[in-house]
């Protein structure tokens, strides 16, 4: 039985091959534009949070501060909220490292009689504090401390980037949604139009006794498979433009701090399956209009 | 007599009748027809027997007077129990209503596939019938390919091969020529035969002439009376 109603539904294929292509070419884009959304999506917020597992503010103090009056000023930082931890870095100690960061121009650093570097506390954030707005107004407050010359937080552009972010998620949001609805609406077009060009024939199988199901059945067919198949097309493209560019990175830039990943394999079947509940919803929207009893 | 008949009887009919519109099509029908019966159901062009034929198999609603088919009340059969009232009727078509698109085995087999039999028992059956009608060399054909005969004898194939008990033949022998109305009539009787109901309309006379049986004359929607007509034909075609 089921064999014939998948026979059924690859004739209407056959027979409407204009019709089909086209309803694939849209579902396929669709699954495209929505997938490709999501890589973007997930990429994105594992970068986010690349970053903001990196959030700290540092501390610069002024030059005058003793360093006895040091971890006086650490505490008072330490007290603040959403401060997790207070790590001092004395100007020494910091140029020692510069140092040994730049081993290739040590002589930049041979003429140097004093040292140039402000003593510094590096400032660790609660896990709920590394929100943009947060970190903005602790700073604010640690800037206000009379010890402190300046604070350095983050980058600029990361807040601006967090900004843009949230926009891209919601006009993510409204894309897909946009193209859920037009893909069900094609499906459903599609189907109509299969229906019609079948209408003798379902008149025919409907006077020799044939039950709705039966006759039903092969469309609903139609939508999972045009469903089905356009997944598979739209992920399929998505994944060659993905791994292309993948194999296109140069090596040892950001990429290498941050894995860039595909679709995991249970997000590729949500989305297949995703799609073939468009295909069944838009032959169920097209059944219930035009094939009443 | 209709009572005393009433465990024979197939199809039923009280007080009938049946509007297009404003157009009487069908008035006060009453009628009875038995199991095993062989009728025919005649009058002009018009006269409605197309329309008697629609209601039984509920292509048209019964919207005045009843119905009985083998005990089923075609005013009380819910919308979702109509096909299987259908699958008691193998249907001859006037316009044969073959799916142009579909082979000639396909368009037999559709009528056991929708009742859920079995592949290997459509196989056999269908190969069976479309042997009967002379049409198993031409199976894979597409019926836009065949004569008119052939598509009639393709529907006959089609109306009997769900072993029917009642067969409807609109017309059957409308549009052809002598020798494929003959082997259609014989195909018909040969069905009786084997037990079924068959309930032929039809305004040739000289059909019924040829043929024999039971009479029910139609004449401008009303049942003008039946009669018996012998055959005065020679036995040797059956
Ligand atoms: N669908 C319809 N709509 C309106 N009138 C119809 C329809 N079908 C049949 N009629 C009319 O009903 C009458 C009986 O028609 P029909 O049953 O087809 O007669 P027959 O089969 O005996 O030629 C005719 O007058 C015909 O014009
Ligand atoms: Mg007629």
């Amino acid at each position: 039985m089921i064999i014939l109603f998948f026979k059924r539904a690859l004739e209407d294929f056959r027979n409407n091959r204009l019709l089909n292509f086209i309803t694939l070419l849209t579902i396929s884009l669709s699954i495209l534009i929505v997938s490709t959304f999501i890589l973007f999506f997930i990429n994105t917020s594992d970068m986010m949070n690349f970053w903001k597992k990196g959030l700290r503010i540092m501390v610069y103090m002024k030059p005058d501060i003793a360093p006895s009056e040091m971890p006086d000023v650490g505490r008072q930082i330490k007290s603040l909220e959403g401060v997790r931890s207070v790590r001092f870095i004395s100007k020494e100690a910091a140029l020692r490292q510069l140092k040994s960061q730049m081993k290739r121009q040590t002589s930049l650093f041979e003429n140097l009689d004093k040292n140039p570097l402000p003593d510094a506390f590096e400032t660790q954030l609660n896990a709920n504090f590394q929100r943009w707005e947060k970190l903005e107004a602790l700073a604010t407050q640690i800037e206000a401390l009379d010890a402190v010359q300046e604070v350095e937080y983050g980058q600029q552009w990361l807040g601006r980037f967090n900004q843009i972010f949230h926009l891209f998620t919601l006009a993510g949001y409204t894309m897909c949604g946009i193209f859920f609805m037009a893909a069900v609406f094609i499906v459903a077009n599609t189907i109509r139009l299969v229906i019609y060009s079948r209408r003798d024939e379902i008149e025919i199988m409907r006077l020799v006794g044939a039950a709705e199901h039966f006759i039903k059945i092969p469309f609903y067919f139609q939508g999972l498979i045009q469903g089905a198949a356009g997944a598979g097309i739209g992920l399929a493209i998505l994944f060659t433009v993905y791994w292309y560019m993948a194999s296109n990175i140069e090596p040892g830039s950001f990429s290498g701090l941050i894995a860039i990943r595909f679709l995991s394999v249970p997000m590729v079947g949500v989305i297949i399956l995703l799609s073939m509940l468009v295909g069944w919803f838009g032959s169920y929207i097209s059944l219930k209009q035009y094939l009443k009893v | 007599m209709i009572e005393a008949d009433a465990k024979r009887s197939i199809i039923r009919m009280f007080h009938v009748h049946h509007n297009y519109g404003t157009k009487k099509a069908l008035i006060d029908i009453t009628l009875d027809i038995l199991k095993n019966d062989f009728v025919f159901l005649t009058g002009p062009s018009g006269a409605g027997k197309t329309t008697l034929l629609r209601l039984l198999y509920l292509a048209e609603p019964v919207s005045e007077g009843q119905v009985l088919i083998d005990g089923m009340n075609l005013s009380r059969v819910p919308r979702q129990r109509i096909p299987l009232l259908r699958r008691k009727f193998g249907i001859i078509f006037q316009d044969y209503k073959l799916i142009a698109n579909r082979t000639v085995f396909d368009n037999v087999s559709l009528v056991l596939e929708a009742a859920g039999k079995k592949r290997r028992l459509i196989q056999k059956r269908v190969n069976g019938v479309l042997r009967l009608v002379s049409m198993e060399d031409r199976q894979a054909a597409f019926p836009p390919s065949l004569s008119g005969g052939e598509q009639q004898r393709v529907a006959v194939a089609r109306a009997i091969v769900g072993d029917p008990k009642i067969i409807l033949a609109d017309e059957p022998t409308g549009s052809l020529d002598d020798d494929s109305s003959e082997s259609i009539m014989k195909l018909l009787h040969g069905v009786h035969i084997r037990g079924a109901t068959v309930i032929i309309a039809t305004h040739d006379k000289t059909l019924i002439r040829k043929t024999g049986g039971r009479v029910l004359n139609l004449r401008q929607g009303r049942l003008e009376g039946s009669s018996i007509i012998e055959k005065h034909y020679d036995n040797s075609i059956f």
